[in-house]
């Protein structure tokens, strides 16, 4: 793999010129931000860099929660002539270090003093072999649960912190003739449930063993068995018309008081926000019960091509820009994440995002930060994506616990 | 070649031309349905739209997503509508769509009037490469863009599409140019007419129905693929199926259906309107070459 | 038997003879390094451990091993076999339908052609949102035709993993049914008029004279016709993704959607390649036998 890629950097090399590479003093950005809020988040840092006379050339590539941009990203990639900045998530990162395209940071690290800020747990995405290779914008964590609060006081739910409160919520709620549990059946959000389930029902060790270690005994345990019997329960919560149906539109859901309930990220607060309400007052959010301690995360970064040996002058400002305190907190307070340095004030953030940034710290702190299975954050793309077929075949009635739990050891030895 | 191009003269009585017509009304309804529900909810503020009734007229009729799609909707960082793709696109598709049906009435007047030993053999090679999945040939494409220079070129992206293109093409020439009378070629031939010549001055001349055909057919192919314009494109030439994907799949904030629809078909309106103005030859194109066999 | 010119040229130009060939040679030579190169590229692929980038390291059959010991792989060929025998036939069926009634001197002809015909012109990405919106039970058909008083209708498959596969049917059929028919209209029109009267002054009836007369005749529009059919059920990617993305669960995945999947968003490049060549040596078992019979067979 590597050869291929040395072969094509040389060919790129050769051809600089007649390739269009972009011109010296501005970088090309591939990126899936194409909504308002991001966009403008973004636009924020092509303010700044303009300052500096970086120019930005923007390359976005929207769809499949980045897939779309990756595949573009390799093609890109395998014709010598790769974007200077890329959003990427995860295992991406690690996968574009392995091959050695990436170029390395740690000059501008040191003298930023990256290392003391970003928690552990990101600092095993963002650096590769001791180097550090991203730099992270954001911390997006993803064992939410977000609830209408009218309804909930309307049919006498007190906020539930265990599985069996969650349950007997449920069933008030579907009692009342209310949607209980706002969902859409794509697999990433089946999954993403999962993620809360597994770590509410298994705890810290059992997540980390299955899902980062991918221990064979721990995917085929009774924990594991029980996490889908959980799922059957979530499922029989869920509207009958939920399959396809987009993560903004079950949003809509809980925000329209049609359902109690929604499962999903942080990124969920910029749908409350934007249609008028406010945290505590309209929807409550808070960790999915059992978790209250961890929290489990997905983070973007930008990694950086390779333009020629060193890193150039535009992909250390540009670097230096996404990590400054200033856009760290302008940009996640417009995208619902927590800044991805924990040195941030958190004086612009709302309630929800004060909470969710002492949620980091303190899990951070205490060892309960862990990269999300459903958002390729604990393991690679290639078992990421085996987990999610058995996840999405179990939650759509195609496979009942036990041949799921099976099916799960399966395809993780399949994938690996 | 005994083809008349009126319609047939078996004789129907009124009562079934009145089932006729019904069945080819609901049709209309059929292949109408989807469009109508696009520009219906084009034209409606997006709180109609989400207050349901899709197939309902707007109460409120509005053309402010029309406006937004072609100049403020928000493609990427910068909010700069759709408009400065067009171009873009229209720069692939044009040399595209030319070359590939010049090179394709070349290969067809080749294979037709030019035969040669193995003739049927490199037609068949060309055919089957209609048949090769797109997907499949992403990374060596992009391998061998970069070495020929091409790599988030325009430039690129014709070669591409002119590849892919090639196929259809041939083919379609070579069926029309093997109904045309050898004879003509011969007897231009035997008055010291050249290769080019006979080309230029006898088989174009007569080539417009199957021409309509070929740039139909491959300016509905180019003008919406996303895969090869997504992939081989730079920032500053992606075309504009990718920016209606930005516009389209953006993951997050209020899904503005009613920009989308406005979008979608504005990017389809070049090629619908290829097919309004093209049509009424096309089927006379496809009758007179490409299913006769 | 077709004549050529190059039988009568005689000898000499060396220029001349080759003319033809030279100018055919760029198209060829394109088409050997683009398709048949990136074939071999694909196939050799296959036997190695490529992830996320080719590599050149030999695996032996293990890629087609485990390809086959997926289930969403056997689900995708189970779907194209569903799929791409009802969408050939319904298309050609409907195509041929639609053209023999608008081949009776229907007024509006042009326009009539124009509506069946126009959905070719757009892309699934375009109208993807539409067809989505049109078949889901929550706003769409079903919730219409409730709307207008009966109850009890209930309209969906695109929620129900059995049925599924059968919407991604509907719209592909809306899509490509009006080329069919344009190329049967085609087909009908080139038909002689001649040998029709006289079957009717047999006494022949219509439907006689289609079934024994006019449906023989155009053999050659079902062969372009299942051409065109079959290259577009077999690339058939942007539909599943734009209606489904592959669900309900993985009850509409279909190889070509198989294929991306597994080479770009799994970082499996090495089954993905496998799953392609089983692709494409299904095409060629159908494809190469089409095209040889259509080539040999004399004129």
């Amino acid at each position: 793999m590597r050869r291929f890629f040395k072969v094509t950097l040389m060919a790129a090399a050769t051809l600089a010129s007649a390739t269009s590479l972009s011109r010296a003093g501005d970088v090309e950005v591939l990126h899936w931000w194409t909504s308002g809020g991001e966009a403008s988040a973004l636009t924020v840092l092509k303010k700044d860099l303009e300052t500096q006379g970086i120019g930005w050339q923007d390359m976005p590539v929207a769809g499949g929660g980045g897939t779309q941009a990756m595949t573009v990203l390799r093609a890109r990639v395998t014709s010598g002539n790769a974007p200077t900045a890329v959003q990427m998530l995860g295992f991406d990162i690690t996968d574009w270090a392995k091959e050695g395209a990436l170029a390395n940071l740690n000059d501008i690290a040191s003298a930023e003093g990256w290392d003391a800020v970003v928690p552990e747990a990101l600092q095993k995405f963002s650096k590769y072999d001791g180097q550090w290779v991203a730099a992270p914008v954001n911390v997006h964590s993803t064992n939410w649960v977000w609830a209408n609060k009218a309804l909930l006081e309307e049919l006498g739910i007190a906020q539930p912190s265990t599985w069996d409160e969650l349950v007997a919520a449920m069933e008030k709620v579907k009692a009342a003739g209310k949607t209980a549990v706002a969902h859409g059946g794509q697999p990433w959000q089946d999954a993403t449930i999962f993620d809360a389930v597994a770590m509410s029902t298994g705890g810290p060790e059992f997540y980390k063993a299955a899902f980062v270690d991918l221990d064979p005994t721990a995917l085929g345990s009774a924990q594991m068995k029980e996490t889908f019997d959980r799922m059957s329960v979530i499922r029989s919560f869920v509207d009958d018309n939920f399959s396809g149906r987009d993560w903004n539109l079950a949003s809509a859901m809980v925000i329209n008081g049609d359902a109690a309930f929604q499962f999903m990220g942080d990124w969920a607060k910029g749908e409350f926000l934007n249609a008028g309400k406010k945290p505590g007052e309209d929807f409550l959010c808070f960790r999915f019960p059992g978790t209250q301690q961890q929290v489990t995360f997905n983070s973007d970064q930008f990694a950086m091509f390779k333009q020629g040996d060193a890193v150039s002058a535009e992909q250390a400002a540009l670097a230096k820009a996404i990590m400054s305190p200033s856009f760290q907190s302008a940009f996640n307070v417009v995208k619902g994440s927590v800044p991805a340095r924990v040195d941030v004030p958190d004086e612009a953030f709302d309630a929800c995002g004060k909470q969710g940034m002492k949620d980091l710290a303190a899990a951070s702190s205490s060892g309960n930060l862990f990269g999300s299975m459903a958002h390729g954050h604990a393991n690679p793309a290639s078992i990421k994506n085996a987990m999610y077929d058995v996840i999405t075949a179990h939650f759509n009635g195609e496979y009942d616990s036990d041949t799921a739990v099976k099916e799960m050891v399966n395809a993780v030895s399949l994938a690996q | 070649m005994a083809t008349n191009a009126t319609a047939t003269v078996v004789r129907t009585g009124a009562g079934a031309r009145f089932v006729i017509y019904t069945l080819l009304g609901l049709f209309c309804i059929y292949y109408l349905l989807p469009l109508y529900v696009m520009v219906v909810n084009s034209l409606k503020p997006l709180s109609e739209i989400q207050s349901g009734g899709m197939m309902a007229l707007p109460k409120e009729w509005t053309v402010a997503p029309w406006a937004s799609a072609w100049s403020t909707a928000q493609i990427g960082v910068a909010a700069t509508g759709l408009k400065p793709y067009f171009l873009n696109s229209i720069l692939m598709v044009v040399p595209a769509v030319a070359i590939s049906t010049v090179l394709g009435a070349l290969n067809g007047y080749v294979l037709t009037k030019w035969r040669f030993r193995g003739d049927t053999i490199v037609f068949g090679l060309l055919l089957f490469g209609c048949f090769i999945p797109f997907q499949m040939v992403l990374i060596p494409m992009a391998r061998m863009l970069g070495l020929m220079g091409l790599a988030g070129t325009v430039p690129g992206l014709v070669f591409v599409h002119l590849v892919y293109g090639i196929g259809f093409s041939t083919l379609y020439f070579r069926n029309y140019y093997q109904q045309f009378p050898t004879e003509l070629v011969r007897a231009a031939q035997i008055d010291g007419a050249g290769f080019f010549t006979i080309f230029l001055r006898i088989m174009l001349p007569s080539s417009g129905p199957i021409a309509v055909v070929c740039i139909i057919w491959q300016f509905t192919n180019i003008w919406n693929d996303f895969l090869f314009g997504a992939s081989f494109s730079d920032f500053d030439s992606q075309p504009m199926t990718v920016a209606l994907n930005n516009l389209v799949q953006s993951s997050t904030g209020v899904k503005e259906y009613n920009v989308h629809f406005a979008g979608a078909i504005m990017a389809a309106l070049p090629t619908l309107l290829v097919y309004i103005v093209a049509g009424r030859y096309f089927v006379r194109g496809l009758m007179a070459g490409s299913v006769k066999g | 038997m077709t004549m050529t010119v190059q039988d009568r040229s005689r000898g000499g130009d060396w220029l001349r003879d080759a003319l033809p060939k030279i100018v055919l040679s760029p198209s060829l030579v394109i088409v050997l390094v683009f398709v048949y190169g990136f074939i071999a590229f694909t196939f050799y692929l296959s036997f190695t451990d490529s992830r996320i980038l080719p590599s050149f390291e030999l695996v032996g059959w293990q890629n087609y091993s485990r390809l086959f010991q997926v289930r969403a792989w056997g689900i995708a060929i189970d779907n194209l076999l569903i799929f791409g025998s009802l969408y050939i036939v319904i298309c050609c069926a409907l195509g041929l339908a639609l053209a023999i009634l608008l081949d009776q001197k229907i007024r509006a002809e042009g326009f009539i052609r124009t509506i069946y015909l126009y959905p070719m012109a757009l892309s699934f990405i375009v109208t993807g949102t539409a067809w989505k919106w049109f078949l889901d039970p929550g706003i769409g058909l079903q919730a219409v035709v409730r709307s207008w008083g009966w109850e009890s209708f209930t309209f969906e498959w695109i929620k129900d993993s059995d049925m599924a596969i059968y919407t991604i049917v509907i719209a592909a059929v809306w899509q490509t049914s009006g080329f069919v028919m344009a190329m049967f209209l085609a087909g009908l029109r080139g038909i002689d008029n001649e040998v029709l009267k006289a079957a009717q002054i047999d006494g022949a009836s219509n439907w006689a004279l289609y079934r024994r007369i006019v449906i023989p005749q155009l053999r050659p529009a079902f062969m372009s016709a299942f051409v065109v059919l079959a290259h577009m059920a077999i690339k058939s990617y942007d539909l599943v993704i734009a209606l489904t993305g592959g669900g309900p669960g993985t009850a509409t995945e279909l190889p070509a959607t198989f294929m991306y999947s597994y080479t770009f968003t799994r970082n499996q490049m090495g089954i993905g390649a496998a799953s392609a060549t089983i692709m494409l040596m299904s095409i060629a078992a159908i494809m190469i036998p089409y095209i040889w019979s259509e080539l040999r067979e004399p004129k």
